[in-house]
């Protein structure tokens, strides 16, 4: 789809345009960047915003949700809030500038990602995803900071590493570079702070690499504001025997998309994702993953799990690919749901292309109640059927946090889940 | 204290009908056995008392204290002191063990206008009375009855009950599943919570439990009717010549 009939442009897709041709001279970049940036751009401004036509966003119809940006200025100052865990290493981004790092565990390296785009390192990995990555590219073109981070190889990181962006309203464009090497362990959280009622509108792309036998535990914890929209999205390349937990919890924002794509290159590797959807209002959230299979001998496990109350709308689309060769790939993906208004409403496409003969893959989607024999056992207790309720919601998706080793985190996660739910439930 | 008078009740969802006519009296400070063949509606009646609304009362009454609890629900029956500990407990993923008792207790303390228990005084109470039943306090850590053997699960139960401190305890064959030390230690559990203002119904296909929780009268349970009633010797008798006897007289 063109966009040369001005009168076709949304007020957000002028909005794009004014501000690239506004912002280029200053946003931070070599040359090499810079050709990278207008690449992008250019296919982002001949295609515009998707529409439900374009099958990726057929549930996300971006074009009609994001009709306008929010002003891009700042209206306050974002201020620092607590570690997710005491003993977290912060690594804090305050309205879209990385601050500095500070003291780091020893293994771990971090630069602010726009030395990288000032030096011309970056230009090479600021690229789109696929010929229908919207976020990258509205990424890629504006973006100006985040953090790159290198972890050596062998280094067991145990302290936790909190990546904190907070931001009042504005715009903020953010990357996160991260390179694992072979055996490193580490458990990271990139946590999205908003603090005004006014609208934000953040892009963040992390693009991890993980190398032979790298253990990564990655938390996404959005708690945009309100009137906020994120367009988030993860990548990762796993190595042989290297194993990656993704959690994403989305307990904020207004439209919210958040993309996950896995490409298994190594032998032996396995992907866990798990997510939680905790939706109200009337607000729109998109958890999109593609996961690739592509060598032999790789295992994946996929739960999605969603609350929804009021007008609030979730998606979640998942497509697992097997590639021709890559045999004994074992992938379970399964999406649960409470509903909790007749508005409410959440669309589930999982999709599976099998291209090798000798696998097992399997996804399941349900839309359930709270489990009567469950509500009648903590009543015969003496828990009224309010607080019993309350208890099961909580528990259907404080379940999925459970499964995270790390106490202190489960602890903090749970308290995001339980607050949230205190104020929509 | 319980008083239940020509009860007929039946399965709401297909309308079957479990129990026909039931009579039975039970005394504050005495223990009620109530044995019976499977399929005699042992269970529903447990879980009639506790307040299941999968079952439907069509006639006859409950009466606990001398008051009808069948309008209530099964949390204000709880709080007014009955207790069902199950012959399957559910399993709950989410909801942490510690959590479940502190609400459970917290709640019918306010059902009965108590102040809520502080934090230590909670834990306290849960520790002496998991040490009392031999449980390992890392089970309490985990999600409510989650990955529990059935031992465990049966230990909990009663460690729900110690603390939630009932006036009509109803065992709904407890002793299913257990070796016979872990039997002992439930029974244990059971007999130390035996006080002159609480009854329990022990509700039992075997006689083997009543050797350690020992009846004060047996009731037999057949096709939804209590057809004979007695002392303990019912209980041995049964042991002795099966159901089949007794359900041959009345037939």
């Amino acid at each position: 789809m063109t966009l040369q009939a001005a009168n076709r442009l949304t007020a957000a897709e002028t909005q794009l345009i004014d501000a690239y041709t506004n912002q280029i001279g200053s946003l931070p970049g070599d040359g090499a960047v810079l050709l990278q940036r207008d690449g992008l751009f250019d296919t982002l401004k001949r295609q515009g915003l998707p529409t439900r036509r374009v099958e990726s966003f057929h549930y996300t119809d971006l074009k009609a949700l994001l009709r306008a940006l929010p002003a891009d200025e700042i209206s306050a100052v974002a201020e620092g809030v607590r570690p997710i865990v005491t003993n977290a290493t912060v690594l804090a981004i305050r309205q879209g500038v990385a601050q500095d790092a500070g003291s780091l565990p020893e293994g771990l390296t971090v630069t602010a990602y726009r030395d990288s785009l000032k030096d011309g390192s970056a230009a090479p990995a600021l690229t789109a995803y696929n010929s229908e990555d919207t976020i990258g590219r509205i990424n890629g073109a504006f973006v100006r900071d985040g953090f790159s981070l290198e972890i050596a190889d062998g280094a067991e990181i145990e302290e936790l590493i909190e990546l904190q962006s907070v931001h009042a309203a504005g715009h903020l464009h953010l990357r996160f570079p991260a390179t694992f090497g072979k055996g490193a362990k580490a458990t990271i959280v990139e946590r999205h702070v908003g603090q005004s009622d006014s609208a934000a509108l953040a892009t963040v792309v992390a693009d991890l690499t993980l190398g032979d036998g790298a253990e990564v535990t990655w938390v996404i914890l959005q708690g945009e504001g309100d009137a906020d929209s994120h367009l988030g999205q993860i990548r990762a390349d796993l190595g042989p025997n290297a194993k990656f937990r993704l959690f994403i919890i989305n307990a904020g924002g207004k439209l919210v998309r958040q993309e996950v794509h896995v490409k298994t290159t190594g032998e032996g590797s396995d992907f866990t994702l798990r997510a939680v959807n905790l939706l109200g209002g009337d607000t729109h959230t998109d958890v999109t993953m593609t996961l690739g299979h592509n060598v032999p001998h790789t295992t994946s496990t996929e739960i999605i799990r969603n609350i929804v109350f009021d007008r609030a709308k979730g998606v979640f689309q998942g497509m697992i690919r097997v590639a021709p060769d890559a045999q004994k790939t074992d992938a379970r993906m399964a999406c649960n749901t409470l509903l909790m208004s007749d508005d409410a409403e959440f669309s589930v496409k999982p999709e599976l292309e099998i291209f090798a003969d000798d696998v097992q893959c399997a996804h399941g989607a349900t839309v359930t109640d709270i489990q009567k024999n469950h509500l009648y056992y903590l009543m015969s207790r003496g828990i009224p059927e309010k607080t019993a309720r309350g208890l099961l919601i909580n528990g259907f998706v404080a379940e999925i946090v459970e499964e995270l080793e790390d106490e202190a985190l489960v602890e903090a996660l749970e308290e995001i889940i339980t607050d949230w739910l205190e104020h929509h439930g | 204290m319980l008083e239940i008078r020509n009860l007929h009740a039946r399965i709401a969802e297909d309308g079957t009908e479990i129990i026909r006519g039931l009579n039975l009296t039970v005394k504050a400070g005495e223990v009620a056995a109530i044995m019976g063949p499977n399929g005699s509606g042992k269970s529903t009646l447990s879980y009639i008392l506790s307040g299941r609304e999968d079952y439907e009362v069509t006639e006859g009454d409950i009466l606990y204290n001398g008051e009808s609890i069948l309008e209530l629900d099964p949390a204000e029956r709880a709080a007014k002191g009955i207790f069902l500990a199950f012959q399957y407990p559910v399993e709950i993923p989410g909801v942490a063990t510690m959590q479940f008792l502190k609400v459970a207790m917290n709640s019918q303390r306010k059902a009965r206008g108590e102040d809520e228990l502080t934090t230590p005084e909670f834990i306290r109470r849960v520790k002496e009375a998991a040490a009392e039943l031999k449980i390992n306090p890392d089970m309490l850590k985990r999600p409510l009855n989650v990955g529990f053997s059935g031992g465990e699960k049966k230990r909990a139960e009663i460690l729900q009950m110690a603390l939630l401190e009932p006036k009509l305890c109803i065992l709904d064959e407890t002793d299913s599943g257990l070796d016979i030390d872990a039997l002992k230690i439930v029974a244990d559990g059971v007999n130390a919570l035996k006080r002159p203002d609480r009854a329990t119904v022990v509700i039992t296909h075997y006689q083997r439990l009543l050797d350690y929780i020992v009846p004060d009268s047996v009731h037999v349970l057949y096709k939804g009717q209590i057809i004979k009633s007695g002392d303990k010797d019912l209980a041995l008798e049964l042991e002795a010549n099966g159901y089949a006897d007794i359900t041959g007289q009345a037939a």
